[in-house]
């Protein structure tokens, strides 16, 4: 068995190249989707969460009443829990998974190697994409299945569908990284990470239609990504009278594409300050 | 730079608070070396080995590894150096073989994943979680991680803790090839027989201080004073001396034959090593 170690030609130049940042990057993307699949806490708490909180609120709640005609409240729960997904596959996974790798000292074994770093952010943003998108597509088929939701009718509401899912994703996946930091250990990482996710579920229209919410609460959840995500998504799979609905009586999707560019911008910023290969002791 | 030095340091220091984890340390290894670092819990060990990796950041003195300073070198760098950490966790959702094969492709010029499992003996695990492996079967794959880029240099930091006695074997000949395929081994231990069955040469660390180097056998018996003790009518006598053969030859004169309960005895590494780090015993 020991043998097997002398040195064995092989095709290698003395002086091979570095593998490239694509390469790295691609094959930390194929890791990162096998291993958020293969965790059964991902699968359960954070894939499949949602389709089961909106058949539940869904369900219970489906005689309510909405005042406006045409409109659903198994409809605006769709609409809100695709947002809630989005931001449990981006902002909940990472900053529950980056605080657990960093706590365990798979960051600081990464980093170790000549890894290039950005090949680690690639595979992060291969894996919260692929999730997404999954997780989107399962809320929409448990929408259109169940709550009479309407898949988007124009070339128009698919393009905003895709551009909440590409903001609403990347700034969540930025705060998520930097919230990562916030933990202290694996274990304070679900809690700290999950809790301000739940209160801005409750106040942003995703457990409680949104014109229920208390306008206090309301004015506090505008200044998040979540409320603008819901009411992107909202102006994708709702009627056009369902605007009503809404506070400023309009879905506003180009304050909603403002706002999620401010905090991408602000995550970023975030996340470049406060990222540690390391836990700090 | 020189080319046969593979590491150098000088004048090495690092502070907590007010507690000097490293003060002033010197070492200098040859290439083709192994080199260990013995010293109680607390010494500095893993501190110096980490700043030699470009984890820490020294406060002071210099350090210079493969010819760069390892608190500035890039990743050309860190692919010829190969790090087994003290504490680490390898992702557990992936199987011993998923994770070997993708950390060689983040090396210019790997080995071959399968030989480097089958080096660590962990055939049998190849297929399996790295969650599901007991503690010294996660550590070997530490240790096939470390390698598997085929490095000049190898850090380990505690590497055969948690290791059965055959395992512990089994590594040593795993250490000796690589050695014998010239790699330069910088090895901390807290087995004294295993710095003897593997170091070249050794540096003993106390309160961040080197307080001796030298050959294992020179640290353990030639130069240092042999222990002779016999009974006597008050009892047992033990005297330290450079000269033994000479002694005895006294003793045998007065006693006129037979030196009634006479030993002498060889300070073994682990008496020096004793001594020198300043246990009582
Ligand atoms: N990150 C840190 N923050 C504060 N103190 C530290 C830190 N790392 C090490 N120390 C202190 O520095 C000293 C040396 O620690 P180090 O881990 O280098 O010892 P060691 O020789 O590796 O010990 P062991 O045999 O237990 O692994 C210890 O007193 C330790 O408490
Ligand atoms: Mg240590």
């Amino acid at each position: 068995m020991i043998t097997s170690t002398q040195a064995r030609p092989r095709a290698y130049p003395a002086t091979a190249p570095l593998p490239s940042l694509l390469t790295t990057g691609l094959s930390r993307g194929r890791l990162e989707v096998t291993t958020f699949f293969r965790e059964r806490e991902a699968v359960v708490f954070i894939f499949a969460l949602p389709a089961v909180l909106l058949l539940l609120l869904g369900s219970i709640f489906n005689s309510e009443h909405v005042s406006v005609p045409g409109v659903t409240t198994g409809q605006l729960y769709a609409a809100g829990m695709i947002a809630g997904g989005i931001m449990a596959t981006s902002f909940q996974y990472l900053g529950i998974s980056v605080a657990s790798e960093r706590d365990q000292g798979m960051l600081k074994r990464l980093y170790g190697t000549p890894l290039p770093p950005a090949a680690y952010f690639i595979g992060k943003i291969i894996q919260v994409f692929v999730c997404l998108i999954a997780e989107v597509a399962l809320l929409m088929i448990v929408g259109v299945a169940f709550y009479h939701l309407h898949l988007p009718a124009t070339p128009g509401k698919w393009w905003t569908l895709v551009w909440v899912c590409l903001l609403g994703g990347t700034a969540c996946a930025l705060l998520g990284l930097a919230a990562s930091s916030l933990a202290r250990s694996s274990r304070s990482a679900s809690p700290v990470i999950t809790l301000p996710f739940l209160v801005l579920e409750f106040i942003s229209g995703i457990f409680v239609p949104f014109n229920s919410v208390p306008r206090g609460l309301q004015d506090v959840a505008a200044v998040f990504p979540l409320k603008w995500m819901a009411q992107g998504l909202r102006s994708v799979f709702l009627p056009p009278q369902a605007a009503a609905l809404e506070p400023a009586h309009s879905f506003e999707t180009g304050r909603v594409a403002l706002v999620l560019a401010v905090w991408i911008a602000a995550g970023l910023v975030l996340c470049i300050r406060t990222f540690r290969w390391q836990q700090r002791r | 730079m020189s080319n046969d030095i593979a590491v150098r340091v000088d004048g090495l220091r690092k502070r907590y608070g007010n507690t000097c984890a490293v003060d002033g340390v010197e070492l200098e290894i040859g290439r083709g070396e192994v080199f260990a670092l013995l010293g109680p819990n607390g010494a500095g060990k893993t501190t110096t080995v980490e700043i030699l990796e470009g984890f820490r950041r020294r406060d002071g003195g210099g350090a210079e590894v493969l010819g760069e300073d390892p608190g500035r070198a890039g990743r050309a760098w860190r692919s010829r150096i190969g790090i087994v950490l003290q504490l680490a966790t390898a992702g557990p959702e992936l199987t011993v073989r998923e994770m070997v094969r993708h950390f060689a492709g983040y090396y210019p010029r790997p080995r071959d994943p399968d030989e480097v499992i089958a080096l660590v003996g962990l055939d049998e695990q190849a297929g399996q979680r790295v969650g599901a492996l007991s503690g010294g079967q996660a550590r070997r794959v530490d240790v096939a991680l470390g390698i598997v880029g085929r490095p000049e240099l190898l850090f380990l930091d505690e590497p055969t803790t948690g290791f059965d006695p055959q395992a512990r074997r089994q590594f040593w000949e795993l250490v000796r090839a690589l050695a014998a395929e010239g790699v330069t081994i910088l090895l901390t231990t807290h087995y004294l027989e295993e710095a003897e069955a593997l170091a070249g040469r050794l540096a003993v660390l106390a309160g961040g201080r080197v307080v001796a180097t030298g050959t294992p056998a020179a640290l353990g018996g030639a130069g240092r004073p042999t222990r002779v003790s016999w009974d006597t009518a008050d009892g047992r006598r033990t005297v330290r001396t450079p000269t033994p053969t000479q002694l005895v030859a006294d003793l045998a004169r007065q006693a006129g034959g037979e030196v009634p309960g006479l030993t002498v005895t060889r300070p073994t590494l682990e008496d020096t090593y004793l001594e020198l780090i300043g246990d009582p015993a």
